[in-house]
């Protein structure tokens, strides 16, 4: 099975295409999604498994030898946040059954998850700078979709911004993509990244790497390029909301991630401490915004800009702590994000507001969500026994390994202000004295709860069976940190 | 006052089918010649747009009963199925056959499976232009 590492792409897609052939029929599109999310995630499983016991797995598609063609490569990074795509999108279309709407689902609602998680794999697997290129526009094609899809004044509004913002990314994507292949003439990673080293980084590839990092940056919403993100996160429906804030910001971080462990190594002094100066910036500012706001989503939404920054300050350390710690928290604020955004769903259908002010004594109608939603809270703050600690822990120390004191008490710090801001939701809306709940229907509350609890306990396994990950951790980490054996497992002859 | 189009709609119905066969022609030329199934498919697509213009909607439609939706999802489902036969064969996605066949009336023709390919790409792009087309003008 030499294919095995397409699958989680081909299979959203073969989904996808097949639910074009029932517009109307919702009870079908729900079904065949389901089938779909769940053979994909088998395959992921195995996928995952096969990657570990036989390291990292490569094909050059057409049979065409490796350079030539496009190659996919599925190491145990990209292994690791294929499942991770899977199993949160598998729980968010649960969610969406409840949630979304008819009027949604008889419109392409499903088939534009399955595109968009296509595109979201495809990113994560692919080995060819272009291909990336290609798989980032087939994700972003369907987040258009999704973000307009309903056709409210508010997303309309903000559709414009997000799809202006993404169209100009995009457009200096191919440029810097451009003068990359007219500097090393080819487009396989691999390929490039021999390139790059015989070469030895002359001033222009430093100049390409700074580029690259602008362009991911507005995907993954670094510091001064994060503008757009508060005002179109907000706009879409809570599930869209949740696959939007988990996957799509992170493939911006795992290309910055790649681009700068696999290419640009040869001028860290000036590359790296870039990227390090924008994440602590990018975590004070998401800081601020977590404070400001009186918004559950909006809260929400500016811990996403607060996990990039720490992501990419774990990235930028280049050491054995920093870069596995870094893979520890991305994989865990995705798990988290998708949590968070779906128990915040279900705050606000209950209340019928996202106005904290408007909110108080939900613990004695809806004590369940309120303690899921705690833990969920200690997790994204990284108390001790769950997922964010460990991930945490390493980039703290991979920064004082490095030297960058003040880098990882600014971003030990941040923990206190998104524990802060989190801690006030749970105040607000859960003490205090009750207020005038608006008529909702119990059981489809009881319905929604089920896929928001499922991911919180997945989050409590993560930071609970650390030691059980960190084998796929170590494997994941190797490769980044020693590029060779990426570049051998695409190049081998 | 009620125009008067008699020049234009005949004229149409002689042009439409040139453009077709044209299209035709650079679809099945692309392998060897410049063309292929993005440039065939834009053409078709001209030439129903040429009938949108002379005749009106209800007209057209009525003429060409296809859900343009569905054909935009066979093509996908014919490029990804000619991608995805490989799977079979064990070889790496992608990788293309083809043979010489003897046809009545052709000869000896080489036949390649990235043509079903091309036809995928020309029933999605002909799908999703007249999609388009229709569903803007299709409000009034």
């Amino acid at each position: 099975m030499i294919n095995l590492l397409l699958f989680p792409i081909i299979i959203p897609f073969l989904f996808a295409i097949l639910l074009l052939f029932f517009k109307e029929n919702v009870r079908m599109q729900r079904v065949l999604t389901l089938i779909g999310v769940v053979l994909s995630l088998v395959a992921s499983f195995y996928l995952l498994i096969t990657v570990k016991t036989d390291g990292v797995q490569a094909i050059t598609l057409g049979s065409w030898p490796a350079p030539f063609g496009i190659s996919m490569v599925s190491d145990m990074l990209s292994a690791l946040l294929v499942t991770t795509t899977l199993l949160l999108t598998l729980f968010v279309v649960i969610y969406s059954f409840t949630s979304i709407g008819q009027e949604r689902e008889r419109f392409f609602y499903y088939p534009a998850i399955l595109f968009m998680v296509t595109g979201v794999n495809g990113a994560f697997t692919t080995g060819d700078i272009f291909n990336m290129f290609v798989f980032f526009e087939v994700l972003l094609i369907a987040s258009y979709l999704l973000i307009v899809l309903g056709g409210e004044k508010k997303q309309l509004r903000e559709s414009i911004k997000y799809i202006l913002v993404n169209v100009v990314s995009s457009a200096l994507f191919v440029i810097t993509v451009a003068f990359l292949y007219s500097v090393v003439g080819t487009l396989n990673m691999a390929d490039i990244s021999v390139k790059i080293t015989e070469i030895g980084q002359p001033g222009i590839i430093t100049l390409i790497a700074v580029l690259l990092l602008i362009v991911f940056g507005i995907k993954g919403s670094i510091f001064p390029l994060h503008f757009w993100l508060p005002g179109s996160y907000a706009a879409p429906p809570i599930p869209v909301l949740a696959l939007f804030g988990a996957l799509l910001t992170k493939v911006g971080v795992y290309a910055i991630m790649r681009t700068y462990t696999l290419f640009f190594t040869h001028n860290i002094g000036f590359t790296h401490e870039i990227l390090m100066a924008l994440s602590i910036l990018t975590i004070l500012i998401g800081c601020i915004g977590a404070l400001a706001y009186f918004d559950l989503k909006q809260i929400i939404i500016y811990n996403i800009v607060i996990a990039v920054g720490v992501i990419l300050f774990g990235a930028a350390q280049m050491n054995e702590a920093g870069i596995s710690g870094a893979i520890f928290y991305l994989i865990h604020d995705m798990l988290i994000k998708g949590a968070l955004f779906l128990l915040i769903g279900i705050i606000i259908y209950v209340t019928g507001t996202s106005n904290l002010r408007k909110m108080g004594g939900l613990m004695k109608t809806h004590a369940p969500l309120g303690w899921f939603f705690l833990i969920a809270a200690f997790g994204l703050a990284g108390i001790p026994p769950l997922s964010g600690f460990v991930g945490k822990l390493l980039i703290a120390q991979g920064a004082f390994q490095a030297g960058n004191v003040w880098g990882s008490i600014i971003m030990l710090a941040s923990s206190l202000i998104v524990l802060l801001s989190v801690m006030r939701i749970f105040i607000y809306a859960f003490w205090g004295e009750p207020v005038e709940l608006p008529k909702t229907n119990r059981k489809s509350y009881v319905r929604m709860m089920f896929p928001a609890i499922a991911m919180v306990v997945l989050s409590i396994f993560y930071g609970v069976g650390t030691e059980w990950l960190i084998p796929y951790m170590t494997d994941a980490t190797d490769v980044l940190l020693d590029p060779s054996i990426y570049i051998d497992a695409v190049l081998k002859e | 006052m009620k125009t008067n189009d008699v020049i234009l709609q005949t004229t149409t119905k002689v042009v439409f089918f040139i453009i077709f066969l044209f299209s035709i022609h650079i679809f099945f030329a692309g392998h060897y010649t410049p063309g292929g199934g993005f440039v065939g498919g834009l053409l078709t697509t001209g030439a129903i747009v040429l009938l949108l213009l002379a005749f009106d909607l209800k007209t057209v439609q009525k003429a060409l009963p296809f859900n343009f939706t569905i054909m935009t999802a066979i093509g996908l489902l014919l490029a990804l199925g000619t991608a995805a036969g490989s799977i079979f064969f064990n070889v790496p996605f992608f990788t293309h056959a083809f043979d010489d066949f003897t046809l009545p009336l052709f000869g000896v023709t080489s036949l390649h499976t990235a043509m079903v390919f091309d036809a995928g790409v020309f029933l999605v792009v002909v799908g999703a232009a007249i999609t388009i087309i229709q569903s803007i003008g299709g409000d009034s």
